[in-house]
């Protein structure tokens, strides 16, 4: 009874704290308007107190009748009753000690006693009159405040002793009662004492050792196994025992090995793999001295090497080379293997990426050359180029429709779906982005937001979804938690995905119901973020532990949360409320970097760690692993923590009419900050870079067994050959 | 279910409901906005240097940190008369069969919107020392130096532009420094960006979220009897990338505040004609004109009293302050000499 009410109190303390948060992010236009001299801050902060007040009084009147009970039940009628428990509760070293005892006891005659119990109650009933009169002085100032700001600090003032003298108070109360309930024990113990002293009775010790036998009674760990040393007749015992040294990071599980994959689709798969490890690298590393520039503007001063033009470079080397062949080469494991049917055409599989990267290059040569698409973001290349990609991308498009279509599965995997749709509607965006016909005037800007949005939630996100859910499912061992989750999100995503873009222009020209339409699409992202979400964790439900000692697990759990975080934090970036505080400033190219590199980014890894071993039959060592893993993560947080507050401080100061210089002067530090993550960041993927190198080709240590074996079979075959000859 | 195990109506259900839904949000709207707006009745159409100026300005991704946009919330009422409307875009069509349409608006401003520049910075000598590295003149830019849009000659030719560039600018090369076509073109462009006036008559789109605005600013008027404004911060605003936050002006480009004749001078109706009008009477010694920045910026005289001040008493100044009634009524007067003048 006590504890729910409390847990109420606590409860409604919590609403009233989150009251002002509530004001933040309130649509009505204002941000923050709660303020410490209004009449609801005032009141706030009364009725938190009273209740906190409220709060420790039940408390004490709590403790007050449990002490009354135990005072009741010292009675003389419950001590011999008590006498006996405790003998049968004895451990083995309290028996061991009262042996002892007895056998001194007989050796000499001594006797021991304890002095008496305190009289606590008075002391207790003094706090708590104490306790009443300090509560009705706090109610006094409290109900008579005004609004003016001199009054509320000074409440505040006599309001905080008096708080901090409750919480005092509280702990010296349960000081005392700790200690009032000490005494009683202490005199049970006496009793206790003097009962063993008069007892003589040889039953009781007799039953004592008996008892201290049982308590001592242990196994001595080979009653089953035996001495002789194992025999592993199931290949369990996979570390060397020689190996004594001390490990500096936990091993990991292996990569299971797996049937034998097609070695051609192996080989386009990899293919696609590196390709997209080398856009990685090179994308990120101009990414990586965009960043320096804002420390150090003058590192340069040629033209091909200028922020506005490497700008582009990054962003569309790391979307179209990175992210998509990434997404495109485990797509290309994926969707053969959950319509349990061979490619239909590995030829169209080379094609593609050769298109693909055809467009990055060029597209890269000519944005530094000063040739781009007037500077849409994203959009950056021209039609000829962006051209090449969509071919690539139709030839996909037939090869994975024809390979479903030939499947042995009735049912079409949900990754299937995700896959093929993602490919579909990237089509239609690049289509739509790039016809002509309503392009004019604000035309323009209302296909750009559609398109950076949908680019990033059809094309990415709706992939990287895809191979979550093949991926996720095989790792952890389990199937997905629920399928239906799956198709829900599935459909709510294009429903609300595919309204949101203008939300990159809410306040401009453009029209104010297109906007609020962004919006309300962007609020409806919840339903698709948290059906995945959950989905994806309860498929880890009863499987956590596998999570340690997994070296890709870590980069899917990464990506869930960024999944859930990320994209909870778009919603609440497309607020009017909030757009007037974020919109324009650096919180934008944080919120890129957490969703595109926190989700995309730590989805491919995870797929590329899980699948590549299966191909090659090889592994990265698990160290460098780990450390690409926490330099990416560590490096990613670096980089956009410190932009979102310096973003926040420099939205305020543009909203309290601060010279825009004083704006630029501000964000050095956070400049410097981002400059240190990306550090990170780049180096975790030259890691990566290493490790693919290892689960490529890595040059193996030769195994002394299987060199001796293989000569064994060389030799034999000769000497048959030699043989036959004969 | 059916629609769930045949694939081709599976893709056909998606992809239908994508392509609808894309039709209803950005294609509709675009074609709508394409062909109900027209340029305003005044806007002046852009010269042919302004016209390759943009280009030039694609071409090097400006727009990576420049936005074109005035947002119709109070904040943004800094960067121009008034909010953006779809007029002001009506006019932009493909660059050329390779380029799409450029409205410039952007998404980010780690500079500042360029919607009114032309008005805020029309000094060509200060936009092309500027180009050739911001820092020379704004010590704490972090803008890229558009020093290849600039040669370095020993002896420029007549028609030449040379830029006033300090030597630890030049990084050792010996020389003037002459902007090509492709910087004048540029600066052409930037001085053509201004917003166009509605046309009499029409009432301009409101500037939303005021009250946050309006409630800081009563609060100093009541606390102090009187509007104290931030004389240091609207100088820094409007003045500072000219003539410095030490007041000592560029040699040879912008002219000293500190311990300057016009600053120091009891009577203010020079300063506030200056202010208002702007300044060519120091061409000859080699600094650019001065722009009228209290009209181009809109500023009130109790703005204005509040950057007099700040630079009669500054870096060593202490010449008689000004009071905003004095300023108002030397406005007046600038206001009649501008008209005689024309």
């Amino acid at each position: 009874m006590f504890n729910k009410f409390s847990l109420l109190l606590i409860g409604v303390i919590l609403l009233l704290v989150a009251f002002p948060l509530n004001y933040v992010f309130a649509q009505d236009g204002i941000p923050s308007s709660f303020s410490f001299q209004s009449i609801t801050g005032i009141m706030l902060i009364i009725i938190t107190l009273l209740i906190l007040i409220l709060l420790a009084a039940f408390v004490l009147q709590f403790k007050v009748k449990e002490m009354n009970k135990e005072q009741l039940q010292s009675n003389q009628e419950n001590i011999e009753h008590n006498i006996s428990t405790y003998i049968s509760r004895f451990t083995s070293e309290q028996i061991d000690q009262y042996f002892l005892w007895k056998q001194k006891r007989k050796r000499s005659n001594h006797q021991n006693g304890n002095s008496g119990v305190g009289t606590t109650r008075k002391t207790l009933l003094f706090f708590v009159f104490l306790f009443f009169a300090q509560q009705l002085l706090a109610q006094g100032p409290a109900q008579s405040v005004t609004g003016e700001a001199g009054i509320v600090i000074t409440t505040i003032l006599i309001l905080t002793p008096i708080l901090l003298g409750i919480i005092i108070m509280i702990v010296k109360v349960m000081n005392v009662l700790k200690q009032y309930r000490n005494n009683l024990k202490i005199k049970e113990a006496e009793k206790l004492a003097e009962y063993l002293q008069q007892n003589d009775d040889v039953n009781l010790d007799t039953a004592l050792m008996q008892r201290k036998a049982a308590l001592d009674f242990s196994l001595h760990n080979d009653e089953l196994s035996g001495n002789a040393p194992p025999l592993d007749k199931r290949g369990l015992i996979q570390t060397d025992p020689d190996q004594t040294e001390l490990p500096i990071a936990a091993a990991k599980k292996r990569a299971l090995k797996r049937p034998n994959i097609d070695p051609a689709l192996s080989k386009l798969v990899l293919w696609y793999i590196g390709c997209a490890a080398f856009w990685l690298i090179f994308g990120t590393t101009i990414g990586e001295y965009i960043g320096i520039k804002f420390v150090a503007p003058d590192a340069d001063h040629i033209s091909w090497l200028s922020f506005g033009r490497l700008r582009p470079v990054h962003t569309n080397s790391v979307f179209w080379g990175w992210a998509s062949l990434g997404m495109l080469g485990l797509g290309y494991y994926i969707v053969p293997k959950v319509s349990n049917a061979p490619l239909a055409s590995i030829k169209k599989g080379w094609y593609a990426l050769y298109f693909i990267n055809a467009a990055v290059i060029l597209g890269s040569l000519c944005l530094m050359a000063g040739i781009n698409n007037a500077g849409g973001e994203y959009r950056e290349y021209i039609w000829p180029v962006m051209a090449l990609f969509g071919i690539g991308l139709v030839l996909t498009l037939i090869n994975f429709l024809q390979t479903i279509a030939r499947r042995t599965t009735k049912e079409i995997y949900i990754s299937n779906w995700y896959i093929v749709s993602a490919i579909m509607f990237g089509l239609v965006i690049a289509l739509v982005a790039y016809l002509p016909f309503w392009q004019d005037a604000l035309g323009e800007t209302i296909i750009q937001g559609y398109y950076m949005h949908q680019g990033v939630g059809m094309w990415f996100m709706l992939f990287t979804l895809g191979i979550v859910y093949y991926f996720l499912p095989q790792q952890l061992n389990r199937p997905i938690y629920s399928y239906s989750l799956g198709i829900l999100a599935f459909w709510t995503q294009i429903l609300f995905y595919t309204l949101i873009g203008t939300h990159h222009f809410v306040f401009s020209a453009i029209p104010w119901w297109l906007q609020t339409v962004a919006i309300v699409g962007s609020a409806g992202m919840a339903i698709p973020v948290i059906a995945g979400t959950t989905n994806f964790l309860m498929t880890f439900k009863g499987a956590w532990y596998k999570v340690s000692d997994s070296y890709t697990l870590p980069f899917f759990l990464v990506g869930i949360i960024f999944y859930f975080s990320g994209s909870m934090q778009g919603t609440a970036e497309a607020f009017r409320s909030s757009n007037l505080i974020w919109h324009f400033t650096d919180f934008t190219v944080a919120h890129s970097h957490l969703t595109m590199y926190g989700i995309i980014s730590f989805f491919l890894w995870a797929g590329i760690y899980a699948v590549v071993p299966r191909l090659t039959g090889k592994e990265a060592p698990q160290l460098t692993i780990g450390a690409h893993f926490w330099f990416a993560l560590v490096g990613l947080l670096f980089y956009t923590i410190p932009l979102m507050i310096g973003a926040t401080l420099k939205g305020n100061m543009w909203i309290e009419g601060k010279p825009f210089i004083d704006s630029v002067v501000m964000m050095a530090p956070y400049w410097l900050w981002r400059a240190i993550g990306g550090s990170l960041m780049w180096f975790s993927h030259l890691l990566f870079a290493y490790n693919l190198y290892k689960m490529f080709s890595g040059n193996v240590e030769l195994n002394v067994p299987e060199a001796a074996l293989e000569k064994l079979v060389v030799n034999n075959s000769s000497e048959s050959g030699a043989q036959a000859i004969i | 279910m059916e629609l769930f195990d045949n694939h081709k109506k599976l893709f056909s259900a998606a992809a239908l409901f994508f392509i609808g839904l894309t039709i209803l949000v950005a294609i509709l709207p675009a074609w709508r906005n394409q062909y109900n707006n027209a340029p305003l009745p005044n806007a002046t159409p852009m010269s042919e240097d302004a016209i390759k100026g943009k280009e030039v300005f694609i071409s090097n991704g400006c727009v990576a940190c420049h936005t074109q946009q005035v947002r119709n919330i109070v904040m943004d009422k800094v960067w121009g008369e008034r909010p953006s409307i779809a007029a002001d875009y009506a006019g932009l069509h493909r660059q050329s069969i390779w380029i799409n349409t450029a409205t410039l608006m952007g998404t980010e401003r780690t500079g500042p919107d360029l919607t009114n520049i032309g008005l805020r910075q029309p000094s060509k000598e200060w936009n092309l020392v500027h180009l050739y590295n911001p820092r020379i003149v704004v010590k704490e830019s972090v803008m890229p130096a558009y020093s290849w849009l600039f040669e370095i000659k020993e002896q420029p030719a007549k028609n030449d532009v040379v830029v006033n560039v300090p030597d630890t600018y030049l990084y050792g090369r010996k020389g003037k420094v002459v902007a090509t076509p492709k910087a004048l073109q540029l600066v052409a462009y930037l001085e053509s960006l201004k917003q166009t006036k509605l046309p009499d008559g029409s009432p301009s789109p409101d500037f939303l979220y005021k009250q946050q605005v309006a409630a800081s600013e009563a609060k100093t008027e009541t606390s102090t009897g009187a509007t104290i404004l931030n004389g240091e911060g609207l100088y820094t605003a409007n003045c500072q990338s000219c003539h410095q936050a030490n007041g000592e002006g560029l040699p040879g480009a912008f002219p000293a505040l500190k311990g300057s004749k016009v600053v120091l001078d009891d009577n203010a109706a020079l300063m506030v004609n200056i202010i208002m009008n702007g300044y060519t009477g120091r061409e000859k010694e080699g600094f650019g004109p001065m722009p009228a920045v209290g009209t181009n910026n809109n500023l009130s005289a109790n703005e204005i009293a509040a950057i007099m001040n700040h630079e009669k008493t500054s870096w060593g100044n202490n010449a008689k302050t000004v009071s905003a009634d004095e300023v108002k009524k030397l406005m007046d007067l600038a206001k009649v000499s501008a008209t005689e003048n024309k």
